[in-house]
């Protein structure tokens, strides 16, 4: 099989799954010509995420790295939140083939746009934002 | 868990008559058909009796049959053999944009070389349009190849016209008839082919073996070098057991052509239909009638085909898919994108192939575990309001 067994338990039971209606923030990346489309809601309070959810239009290892990043965000401070890195996602997925590799990518932009979309409605800064520009990512792979 | 394979158009597997008539051939006649001992002249016996069966298959003759290692070679050695012998003639070749990669990669390469191809459209359906053909024939046209059934979508070309059309200009004809063998009747005099690609494996013969059908006054370029096998045009010691194999393939394929047609056709209509009718949004790919008897190709709006092979597989079901993802291509499948579907489309696109072994119980498996990995992926695609 292509994919780890990690991801494909990512991918068959897939967690947290769904929309958050009254999100703090959402961020979406990707594109229809590519294949990938991520979207990635929080819930925050007191700069914690309480809730993550996804939805995903992509492969296995896009619906993996997904879900797998939602697992790992929950919980964690906004600063916390945003040291997570596609390698991060890579690691927990117990690895993913070298052409997916930009499906971790994809995740971990969808949760900085999710972020930086709360930080400009609750009108904060964060370190791990600096410099960071949604409209500057490209998923052109 | 019993596992379906629905991926006839990649591959087949052998069938038992079919590794049966082989078998001798590995180490009881094992003879170099070229030596003048008793061993060498059993095995050129059966060289000559296998190419009288594949000749007979496509209703040419001993001498217009050469065997290759199979589609991809045959498409190679054809289309680079007229070009590169009718440059005074002219530098111009007309092929499709649906064409397999053998074909259009070839093209490719001897656009590099200086020739100049025309990759035609076709329209929604996958057909190359008669007028189209006639519009780009130009005064330096040496070559016109098309395939005979398309490998993704289906879709069975107007062969007899497309030759008539090229020998009313003198143009010659190759058609990557693959997925035509064993599937439509053929017969190269009838329909006007000059060149003509054919392989085993997709016709439940062994791997590595086909074969390239060149009509008598067609010049083509020695392959390989070396000995005198294949009229000196492709040395090698031939490989007896795979021949062996490919012929009684074409054998039995000829013999079951109605009744195979007639089961497959009935299988795949059967599939569409509980495809289309259980299923919102959903595109069949390719026309409803008059495609490959085992050819299903549908496409599922909001979701992305890596996943659903992957969730097909996990029941047991084997299929393919022209999404981008599961190629590890940039671009969905250029056949798809030319019959003119959108990405968000051609992404959710899954081909199922039916065969031989394909059991009708199988058909309801299949549209129940569809329906509900459709309905699955749709929930966690942002693009899917339900």
């Amino acid at each position: 099989m292509l994919y780890t067994d990690i991801v494909m338990d990512h991918f068959s039971n897939p967690r947290n799954v769904g929309e958050i209606k009254d999100a703090d923030g959402v961020g979406e990346v990707g594109n229809i010509k590519c294949g990938d489309i991520m979207k990635i809601y929080i819930k925050v309070e007191n700069d914690v995420i309480t809730d993550c959810k996804f939805k995903t239009f992509g492969c296995g290892s896009a619906i993996a790295s997904s879900s797998v990043t939602t697992e790992m965000v929950m919980g964690k401070t906004i600063e916390e939140a945003l040291e997570l890195t596609n390698q991060d996602v890579v690691q927990q997925l117990g690895g993913l083939p070298s052409v997916k590799v930009h499906c971790s990518v994809l995740a971990e932009d969808a949760l900085k746009v999710a972020i930086y979309n709360y930080a400009k409605k609750a009108g904060k800064e964060y370190k791990g934002l600096k410099g960071f520009e949604p409209s500057q990512l490209s998923h052109e792979h | 868990m019993k596992r379906r394979y629905l991926d006839y158009a990649a591959t087949t597997p052998v069938k038992k008559e079919v590794l049966e008539s082989m078998m001798p051939y590995f180490s009881e006649v094992y003879g170099n058909a070229s030596s003048l001992h008793t061993f060498g002249q059993n095995a050129k016996e059966k060289l000559t009796e296998s190419r009288e069966i594949v000749a007979n298959t496509v209703g040419a003759k001993t001498n217009e049959i050469y065997f290759t290692s199979g589609g991809s070679e045959s498409d190679n050695w054809a289309i680079k053999s007229i070009a590169k012998l009718n440059r005074d003639k002219g530098n111009h070749i007309i092929t499709s944009k649906i064409e397999h990669h053998a074909v259009l990669h070839t093209c490719e390469t001897l656009e590099k070389e200086g020739f100049e191809v025309t990759y035609l459209d076709v329209d929604e359906e996958g057909y190359v349009e008669l007028d189209v053909l006639k519009d780009a024939i130009r005064e330096d046209t040496i070559l016109i190849t098309i395939m005979f059934i398309n490998n993704e979508i289906g879709t069975i070309q107007p062969i007899k016209e497309i030759g008539a059309i090229a020998r009313e200009n003198n143009i010659l004809f190759h058609t990557d008839a693959v997925q035509a063998l064993g599937n439509v009747s053929i017969d190269v005099e009838e329909l006007n082919i000059d060149l003509m690609s054919v392989t085993a494996h997709k016709i439940y013969g062994p791997k590595g073996i086909g074969a390239l059908y060149v009509k008598r006054g067609v010049k083509i370029i020695p392959f390989i070098d070396g000995g005198a096998q294949e009229r000196k045009k492709r040395a090698g010691t031939e490989n007896i057991p795979a021949i062996v194999g490919f012929a009684k393939a074409c054998q039995l394929a000829e013999e079951d052509l109605e009744e195979h047609v007639e089961k497959l056709s009935k299988l795949r209509d059967e599939l569409i239909e509980k495809i289309l009718g259980s299923i919102d949004e959903v595109k069949l790919n390719g026309p409803r009638d008059n495609r490959h008897p085992g050819n299903v190709n549908v496409a599922f709006k909001y979701i992305e085909g890596e996943a659903l092979l992957l969730m097909l597989d996990a029941v047991g079901i084997a299929a393919s898919s022209g999404s981008a993802c599961t190629t590890g291509a940039l671009e969905p499948s250029h056949v798809l994108m030319s019959i003119g579907l959108g990405h968000e489309i051609a992404h959710g696109s899954l081909r199922l192939t039916i065969g031989d072994f394909t059991e009708p119980e199988d058909i309801d498996f299949i549209v129940e575990n569809l329906v509900r990995i459709v309905k699955t992926l749709r929930a966690m695609s942002p693009l899917y309001n339900a």
